[in-house]
C-alpha cells in the first residue's frame, strides 16, 4: 500500500503491472459506500476548515454588534447572527476549523512514525528490547490522555506544540502495539530469513520487507487514532485551554457560546457541533471502510479497539 | 493443581507491574512542580508579594529542601492520606476533594450500571442477527455514535432535553453541600446518559465481534446440533466463552469514564473530581492535580488489573496454557 495506490484510483489508468497484485486494502475499501460518503464529508469539512477564512465576510475578531443576537438584529449583516463579544458566527465558524484539523493531522502523523517504529523495532528485535519497549508503552497508555495533556497543559500552559507533542506521544502506544502484534507474525516469514541472508540492513529489512505487510491493520489504527485526536483536541478547546483565548476555535466556540443556547441566538453552539460531528463520523466512517476492507483481503485482524 | 501456582504467578507478576507503572507516573507527576516555570510560593501569592512572606511559604511547602527528599515527603503524604493543602483553596486537599469523589463516583457507578448490561445486550444479540437489517441498523449507528466526542453528544442532549427542543430536564446539575449527588436524580440524567451513549457504542461493537467468533467455533456448532434451542446455544454456550475480552473491554469503560467525566462534569457544572482537575489546571493548583492525577491512574491500572486476572479465570484456555 504505497502512495502509488492512493493515487492510482482512477481504473482507466491503472497500469497493468499493479494488475497482477491483489488489490490494495484502499482500493478495496473505495468500493463500499460508507468509505466514500465519510471521504466526501471529510474532504468537505477540511475544505471549510483549511479555506473557509478565505470566504469569511468579516475578520476573526470583527464585532458586528451586541453578544448573542440573532440574523437581523445585529448592527452589521450577518446570516448566523452574533457571538461571544459581539463576533460575527459565520465567521467565527469558518475560522474555527484550522487549529483543531492542522493539530490532529499533525500530532496523528507524528505517532505514526514514532509508533510504527518502536512497534516494528519491538516486533523484529524480539528479547529484552521488546520487553523494556513494550513496557514503556504501557506506562504511557496508564495515563488516559486527557489527563497527560491537563498535565502538560498546567505546566506550560496550552501551546499548540505541545498540544500537538502531547497528543501525538499519548498516542504512540496505540499506534506501537497494533503495529507490533500484526508484525510479530510477519518476522517470522521466509521472505525475512532470505532478506537477512542477503546481507540487507536492519532498516532496509523493517522498511522495505516488514512495513508493506503490515500497512492494512497500520492504516485502519492511524484513522482510528486521527478520529480520536480530533476529539480529544477540540474537547481540550471545548475546556477552555486554547493557544489563542481571542483566535476562533470550534470546541472554544462550543464552549464560549452556550451562554447564547439559553438566550436569542443558539448557532454559535450549533454550527460548531454540526462541524465536529460530521468531521469524526466521516473519519469514523472511512475507518470502517478500511477495517472491513482488511479483514477481507486477509483475514487477520488489526485495530479491533 | 500445579495449575494454580501459574495463575499465582501471573497475577503477582501482574501486580508489581501495576505497582511499577505507578511509580513511574508517580514520578512523572512530581516532576511537574520541578518543572514549573515559575516559584510555586510566589504563584500562590501574586507577583506583588512581599520576600518575607514568600520565604515563609516556601519553608512551609517545603521548597527549601533537596527534589529527593520532598519526592519522598509528597510521596509518604499521599500513602499516608495526609496529600497536603491545595494551593488555591489553602484547605487540606482531602476536605476539598471528598465530597467530589462521592459525586463522580455517583456518576460513574449510575452510568456503568446502565451501560454494562447495555452494551452486553446489544453486542450479543446483533451478533446472533448478524447481517440481518436489525444488525446493519445498530452497527452503523453505533459507529457513527462511536466516533462522536463525549462533549458533542453532551451538547446535542442538552441542545434537545433542555434548552431548545424540549425543556425537560435541567443543563446544569445543581448539587447541594453535603446533600450527595442522590439529591438531584434529575440533574443527574443527562450526564450519566452522555457517559453512556459514549461508552456504549465502544463496547457493543467489541462484545459483538467477540460474540461473532465464538458463535462460529465449533462447540457451538456442536451445541446445536445436538438440538439446543438458539436461545440456550447462545446465553449458555456462546456468551460465557465470549466475556474474557469483555472484561478487558469493561476495564476499558471504566477507563474511559475516568477520562470521561473531566468533560463531562466540565459540560454539565458537576461537582465532581474531573470537573475539580479542569478547575485546578485552570489556577494551576499543583497539589490538587498531583493528587487527582494519582488517583485517576490508581483507578486505570487497578481495573486493567482486575480485568487480566478476571480474563485469566475466565478461560480455561489461558489458565491450563500458563506456565
Amino acid at each position: 500500500m504505497s502512495a502509488a495506490d492512493i493515487t492510482a484510483a482512477d481504473p482507466g489508468t491503472v497500469p497493468e503491472v499493479v494488475s497482477r497484485k491483489p488489490p490494495g486494502v484502499i482500493r478495496v475499501a473505495y468500493r463500499m459506500w460508507r468509505t466514500r460518503v465519510g471521504t466526501f464529508i471529510v474532504a468537505l469539512l477540511a475544505a471549510i476548515a483549511l479555506f473557509g477564512h478565505l470566504i469569511a465576510p468579516y475578520g476573526e475578531r470583527a464585532a458586528v454588534g451586541l453578544p448573542f443576537k440573532p440574523a437581523g438584529k445585529t448592527r452589521k449583516h450577518t446570516i448566523f447572527g452574533s457571538a461571544k463579544v459581539g463576533h460575527d458566527v459565520w465567521t467565527r465558524f469558518l475560522y474555527g476549523g484550522k487549529p483543531i484539523l492542522i493539530a490532529a493531522v499533525l500530532a496523528t502523523l507524528l505517532a505514526l512514525v514514532l509508533g510504527t517504529l518502536v512497534g516494528l523495532v519491538a516486533a523484529y528485535n524480539r528479547g529484552k528490547l521488546d520487553d523494556v519497549l513494550m513496557r514503556l508503552m504501557d506506562i504511557i497508555l496508564a495515563l488516559p490522555q486527557i489527563i497527560s495533556a491537563l498535565i502538560v497543559i498546567s505546566m506550560f500552559g496550552a501551546t499548540t506544540i505541545l498540544i500537538i507533542l502531547t497528543v501525538g506521544i499519548s498516542t504512540v502506544p496505540r499506534i506501537a502495539r497494533v503495529t507490533r502484534g500484526a508484525a510479530v507474525s510477519v518476522v517470522e516469514r521466509d521472505f525475512v530469513a532470505a532478506a537477512e541472508s542477503l546481507g540487507e540492513s536492519r532498516f532496509r529489512i523493517l522498511r522495505s520487507e516488514l512495513l508493506p505487510n503490515i500497512a492494512a491493520p497500520l492504516l485502519v489504527e492511524a484513522n482510528l487514532r486521527l478520529t480520536f485526536s480530533i476529539g480529544l483536541i477540540s474537547g481540550i478547546a471545548f475546556l477552555g485551554f486554547t493557544p489563542d483565548p481571542g483566535a476562533a476555535n470550534w470546541g472554544l466556540m462550543i464552549n464560549e457560546n452556550r451562554q447564547g443556547v439559553l438566550g436569542q441566538n443558539p448557532w454559535g453552539v450549533i454550527l460548531p457541533v454540526i462541524a465536529i460531528a460530521l468531521l469524526t463520523i466521516g473519519t469514523g466512517l472511512v475507518g470502517d471502510g478500511l477495517s472491513r476492507a482488511a479483514a477481507g483481503i486477509d483475514r487477520s485482524k488489526g485495530g479491533d479497539l | 493443581m500445579s495449575n494454580n501456582w501459574g495463575v499465582i504467578r501471573f497475577i503477582a507478576r501482574r501486580l508489581a507491574l501495576g505497582l511499577f507503572t505507578l511509580f513511574v507516573v508517580s514520578l512523572v507527576v512530581f516532576a511537574a512542580t520541578q518543572l514549573l516555570p515559575s516559584d510555586p510560593a510566589q504563584a500562590i501569592l501574586g507577583r506583588d508579594a512581599n520576600a518575607v512572606s514568600v520565604a515563609a511559604l516556601r519553608t512551609k511547602l517545603g521548597l527549601n529542601h533537596t527534589a529527593f527528599y520532598q519526592y519522598t515527603h509528597w510521596l509518604k503524604g499521599m500513602l499516608t492520606g495526609n496529600p497536603g493543602d491545595s494551593f488555591n483553596a489553602q484547605i487540606p486537599i482531602l476536605s476539598y476533594i471528598s465530597d467530589r469523589v462521592v459525586n463522580s463516583l455517583f456518576l460513574l457507578f449510575l452510568a456503568s450500571v446502565i451501560s454494562i448490561p447495555m452494551s452486553l445486550w446489544f453486542g450479543a444479540y446483533s451478533a446472533r442477527k448478524r447481517d440481518t437489517l436489525f444488525d446493519n441498523v445498530t452497527s452503523n449507528t453505533m459507529l457513527a455514535l462511536a466516533s462522536l466526542p463525549e462533549f458533542v453528544v453532551g451538547i446535542v442532549l442538552v441542545l434537545v432535553f433542555s434548552l431548545r427542543v424540549w425543556h425537560l430536564l435541567p443543563a446544569v446539575s445543581t448539587i447541594g453541600i453535603h446533600k450527595g449527588p442522590w439529591s438531584d436524580m434529575k440533574g443527574m440524567i443527562l450526564p450519566t446518559a452522555t457517559l453512556v451513549i459514549g461508552a456504549v457504542p465502544y463496547i457493543s461493537r467489541v462484545v459483538r465481534a467477540s460474540m461473532i467468533e465464538v458463535l462460529e467455533s465449533d462447540y457451538v456448532e456442536m451445541a446445536r446440533l445436538k438440538g439446543a434451542p438458539e436461545k440456550v446455544v447462545l446465553w449458555r454456550h456462546a456468551l460465557p466463552n465470549a466475556l474474557g475480552p469483555v472484561f478487558q473491554v469493561i476495564a476499558l469503560n471504566i477507563a474511559y469514564f475516568a477520562a470521561g467525566v473531566i468533560v463531562v462534569e466540565a459540560l454539565f457544572n458537576y461537582q465532581g473530581i474531573g470537573g475539580a482537575l479542569r478547575d485546578s489546571v485552570r489556577v494551576r493548583d499543583i497539589p490538587v492535580i498531583q493528587f487527582l492525577v494519582m488517583v485517576l491512574a490508581a483507578v486505570y491500572v487497578v481495573t486493567n488489573l482486575a480485568a487480566d486476572v478476571a480474563t485469566v479465570l475466565v478461560t480455561p484456555r489461558l489458565r491450563t496454557r500458563m506456565r
